[in-house]
């Protein structure tokens, strides 16, 4: 045994490591970077589904039948399958709508009822508190087993002011108040809670797993030893198959699998962790499988362990519920016992501490508000704050949800085991099935058959199911058990209307949920849907196929700013209500608070900022009794949604009215700036030719003047400069033709005469013609042709002008003297490729695309051979208008190649 | 509903768990022999378990071929 001390030392130890988690948690969730926003803490957040229930209760049932602590958890794995599709719309919804538990989502889709809430919440304390007895049941045992020597009796029973688990069930309470209860947060969303249960999700796991690791490697010799020791004993073998001597029952196991589907949705905590504490709807894809392999995890070694219990001390000695704590213990590992007690406590504690925070909200806000709504203090229009009562409420309710918890405990946690206790809670909550699932996908379903269904669901639960088990625990006379209500013998709980063959927990599941679904089926059936109901039917079924800018808001009627702004202070606290209101007005366009506009989406917006604090239902009572509002019928719902719809219409043709006009003015600037760049090309040439026609201008008026003013000029004299001014004329000439070119072969105009040319012979002919030029200037020229001739289709004149033009551009650049050019003619299939190379000093990389403009030159500008600047451009749009290309290949200073090609068939 | 074939794959997985976990072929596993020591049927049992699982990581993890976001 351990010292008590030591045992109730390590645990608080442990609490007080579990609050320093959730306050790291909390601390970085207020600086914006919260650790619980990815999907593995979200999945180990899941994993508050394994309590106490299965630390120490699934080695008991594993210990009396075997695979039967199965179906709890294959339930789940099913379930989660259809998580993304499924629980991702409850998610989108309970965001969109800021529902905050699963009353309120259920009160809120059946046009926000707060009966219908009210009754939910009813039936999940009531169904929750066995489950809070279970874990307290559970705890408080391992605690006696670690701390009394074995072979000491019974626990004798001791009244409640004497009894520890009395004072366990307090600070749980003072616990949860800590953790989720300090301050009012308008989304329920509980950052440092979700932080220490996912941290405590960890702990279990692996508390478990240590103790299924020392059962079968240090109590056995492995998992083969361990099992082969089992199957000589036949009662042990018979564990490890199906059929366990009598017949399987199918029933039950599927019973049971689909009990655990529904509560690993619809338990309260559950809800919590999965949809309310949601950061991001993405972290559900990898949840949804991580948390299954969670609990495959937590479940591996608890056949094992069961085996290893029963072989280690004979059937019937210990308390199978026990083994985890009992095994280690009586092998002397006291460290290890103490471990698994702290995961056993982490999952007890997990449980109790989401689960009731998760009740409280939903009794605060769908019991006791509506409840005060009606007392006068508390109209909305008496002028105080509430946020203080409202924290009050919940902390009232979770002290008084563990009190419950203890108070069954106390009566009737002796009789049964922990699954059994479990597995009545699991049934109180399958009751919501009918009422969510047909919610989000039934337009049709209505709050008198929710209602109903509910309500019938929940009274077949408590007349099979919770009072028998009372019944059992003997708080009830049995007699009603045998022989039925009244002594009438079809109304037995257990064999209702003679029903046999099945175990209690199948037959009150088939009743109960019979009843429920039929009445829910029914009621929706038999009247159509109000105003109020088909307008959340509409939300809720639809949730994806609207956005919250553009989802029709269903109400009618006026409203003020200040009454609204008062009535979210009263219950939000001021400072939070007037940041709301700032950043209405600023999503809205206005710059002050008081300049919004009371319109429809105003209200919508304040009664879902309350929906967050006291539930949808309330939220809804105070909103209608601060605004006038008319009611709406069915008819005005459709027209709503309609509206809605044009108007969405007329929008969506705005944007493309939009783009399109955007799409012009695009075209037109581009257009302009075009023009604009053509324009300064214009000037730009203006200036250039301007510029080239006064140089020879400005020599030949020089030396005419110089002739005219001397008339004894010597005659060689007046020769010379008469050649000069001949040949500055021709270069006019040249300049005015060339310019004239340029501009009719720019604005189309030119004349194009196309004949076969043969282009050998017109590269040879350029040759030729050039010949004298380059014998001037002992240049040595290259030819390189081939022995077939192409021919293409083009003007031969112009062709020639362009070879001449690279000749002679190829003489001006090569050094005198030793300057060579080679003109070399290549075909392929394509066309033809003319090449003029010559090693003069090249062109730079920065001049390649300077030279092909109008004017511009190659070389630098105080040594610029003579020209005009017009060749290059006016060559390139002769082999463009045949379909070529001119360009230029250069590596300075190892001279250029100038190359043309023409294509064989022109364009 | 449940439109997009991967959403229609899930609901198929769904269906196989719900046949492969329950009666009757659920009974074929329970055979009276071992695999490595550990009896056939808990051993089944877990295997089936452990490939729902890996089928439904692999149907949710593809990048980028995952269930739409809609």
């Amino acid at each position: 045994m351990l010292q008590p001390a030591l045992v109730i030392g390590a645990s608080f130890a442990y609490l007080l490591l579990l609050f320093a988690v959730a306050s790291f948690g909390d601390w970085r969730a207020a600086q914006g970077r919260s650790i619980i926003a990815n999907p593995w803490t979200y999945a180990l957040s899941l994993a508050v589904y394994c309590t106490a229930w299965t630390y120490f209760g699934s080695v008991g049932r594993a210990a009396s039948g075997g695979v039967w602590f199965l179906p709890i958890y294959l339930g789940p794995t099913l379930a989660m399958m259809l998580g993304w599709q499924v629980m991702r719309k409850v998610i989108r919804i309970a965001k969109t709508y800021r529902i905050t538990s699963i009353a309120d989502f259920i009160g809120s889709r059946y046009g926000k009822s707060p009966l219908l809430a009210g009754l939910v919440t009813l039936i999940a304390v009531i169904g929750i508190v066995p489950y809070i007895a279970l874990q307290l049941k559970a705890v408080s045992a391992g605690y006696a087993l670690l701390t009394t020597s074995p072979g000491t009796g019974a626990a004798v029973s001791v009244h409640w002011s004497q009894d520890s688990t009395f004072y366990m069930a307090l600070a749980l309470a003072g616990f949860t108040m800590v953790f989720g209860a300090r301050h009012l947060d308008s989304t329920e969303r509980h950052e440092g809670m979700v932080a220490a249960i996912a941290f405590e999700s960890v702990i279990k796991l692996v508390a478990f797993l240590a103790v299924g690791l020392f059962v079968v490697y240090g109590l056995f010799d492995g998992l083969a030893d361990l099992f082969a020791k089992a199957l000589a004993v036949p009662a042990l073998a018979n564990l490890l198959r199906l059929d366990q001597g009598g017949g399987f029952a199918w029933t039950q196991w599927f019973a049971m699998t689909l009990l655990s589907m529904f509560s690993v949705i619809f338990l309260p905590r559950q809800f919590q962790v999965m949809v309310v504490e949601n950061v991001r709807e993405v972290h559900l894809r990898r949840a949804v499988w991580v948390f299954p392999l969670y609990l495959l995890a937590i479940n591996l070694f608890v056949l094992p362990i069961a085996l290893g219990g029963l072989l280690y001390f004979g059937p019937g000695q210990m308390n199978a519920d026990n083994f985890v704590l009992s095994l280690p213990l009586a092998a002397g590992q006291h460290a290890l016992a103490l471990l698994v007690f702290i995961g056993g406590l982490s999952a007890a504690t997990g449980m109790v501490i989401v689960e009731t925070i998760a009740v409280s909200t939903m009794v605060c806000n769908e019991l006791v508000v509506p409840l005060l709504l009606r007392t006068a203090h508390f109209r909305p229009d008496a002028g105080h704050d509430l946020t203080r009562l409202l924290l009050g409420i919940r902390r009232l309710a979770i002290l008084g949800v563990l009190v419950l918890g203890y108070g069954y405990f106390h009566l009737a946690g002796e009789a049964y085991a922990l699954v059994s206790i479990g597995l009545i809670s699991f049934a109180a909550v399958a009751q919501f099935a009918p009422a969510v699932l047909g919610g989000l996908y039934w337009k049709g379903a209505t709050r008198r058959g929710a209602l109903a269904g509910l309500l019938a669901g929940f009274l077949m639960w408590s007349y099979t199911l919770m009072l028998p088990s009372l019944s059992k625990s003997g708080w009830l006379d049995e007699s009603f058990l045998t022989q039925g209500l009244w002594g009438l013998a079809w109304l037995r709980p257990e064999q209702l209307f003679g029903l046999k063959g099945l175990d209690n927990l199948t037959h009150s599941l088939f009743w109960s949920l019979l009843v429920n679904a039929g009445a829910y089926l029914g009621l929706s059936l038999w009247r159509a849907p109000s105003g109020l109901e088909a307008s959340q039917a509409l939300l809720f079924v639809d949730v994806f196929e609207r956005t919250s800018s553009r989802s029709p808001v269903f109400w009618r009627g006026s409203a003020k700013v200040p009454d609204l702004l008062r009535l979210c202070e009263r219950f939000l606290g001021a400072d939070k209500a007037q940041a709301l209101f700032d950043g209405y007005a600023r999503q809205a366009g206005v710059r002050v608070a008081s300049a919004i506009v009371a319109d429809a989406h105003l209200v919508q917006f304040v009664e879902t900022q309350l929906a967050g604090a006291v539930g949808s239902a309330s939220a809804r009572v105070l909103v209608a009794s601060s605004v006038e509002e008319e009611t709406l019928t069915p008819e005005d719902v459709l027209r709503i949604l309609d509206e809605t719809s044009q108007l969405r219409a007329h929008s969506l043709e705005l944007e493309e009215k939009t783009a399109s006009l955007e799409r012009a003015t695009n075209e037109l600037r581009t257009a302009n700036e075009q023009l604009m760049s053509l324009d300064r090309l214009k000037d730009d040439f203006m200036s250039s030719v301007t510029h080239e026609l006064r140089t020879p201008l400005t020599s030949i008026r020089a030396l005419a003047e110089l002739m005219r003013d001397e008339p004894d000029m010597e005659l060689a004299q007046r020769s010379q400069f008469m050649t000069i001014i001949v040949s500055e004329t021709e270069r006019l000439s040249r300049l005015v033709n060339q310019v004239l070119d340029m501009a009719k072969i720019e604005s189309g105009h030119a004349e194009w005469h196309a004949e076969m040319v043969d282009m050998c012979a017109l590269v040879q002919q350029a040759v030729v013609t050039t010949a004298e030029m380059f014998r001037e200037r002992q240049i040595v020229v290259a030819l390189d042709l081939p022995q077939q001739a192409p021919v293409l289709l083009a003007d031969p004149d112009r062709l020639m002008q362009v070879m001449l033009n690279l000749l002679s551009n190829a003489a001006k650049f090569v050094p005198v003297p030793g300057g060579r050019v080679g003109v070399s003619l290549r075909r392929d299939d394509s066309g033809v490729t003319v090449a003029v190379q010559d090693n003069g000093p090249g062109v730079t990389a920065g001049q390649q695309a300077l030279i092909f403009e109008r004017f511009r030159q190659g070389g630098d500008t105080s040594n610029r051979p003579q020209g005009t600047g017009l060749g290059l451009p006016i060559s390139r749009h002769i082999v463009e208008h045949f379909g070529g290309r001119l360009w230029l290949e250069s590596d300075p200073p190892n001279g250029a190649v100038f190359l043309f090609f023409l294509p064989i068939t022109p364009a | 509903m449940f439109n997009g074939i991967d959403a229609q794959r899930l609901l198929a997985l769904f269906g196989c768990g719900c046949l492969l976990l329950n009666f009757p072929l659920l009974g074929l596993w329970d055979v009276n022999t071992t695999v490595w020591g550990v009896p056939l049927f808990p051993a089944a049992l877990f295997a089936l378990w452990a490939l729902l699982i890996l089928a439904l990581a692999w149907l949710m993890e593809r990048r980028g071929q995952g269930p739409q976001d809609d």
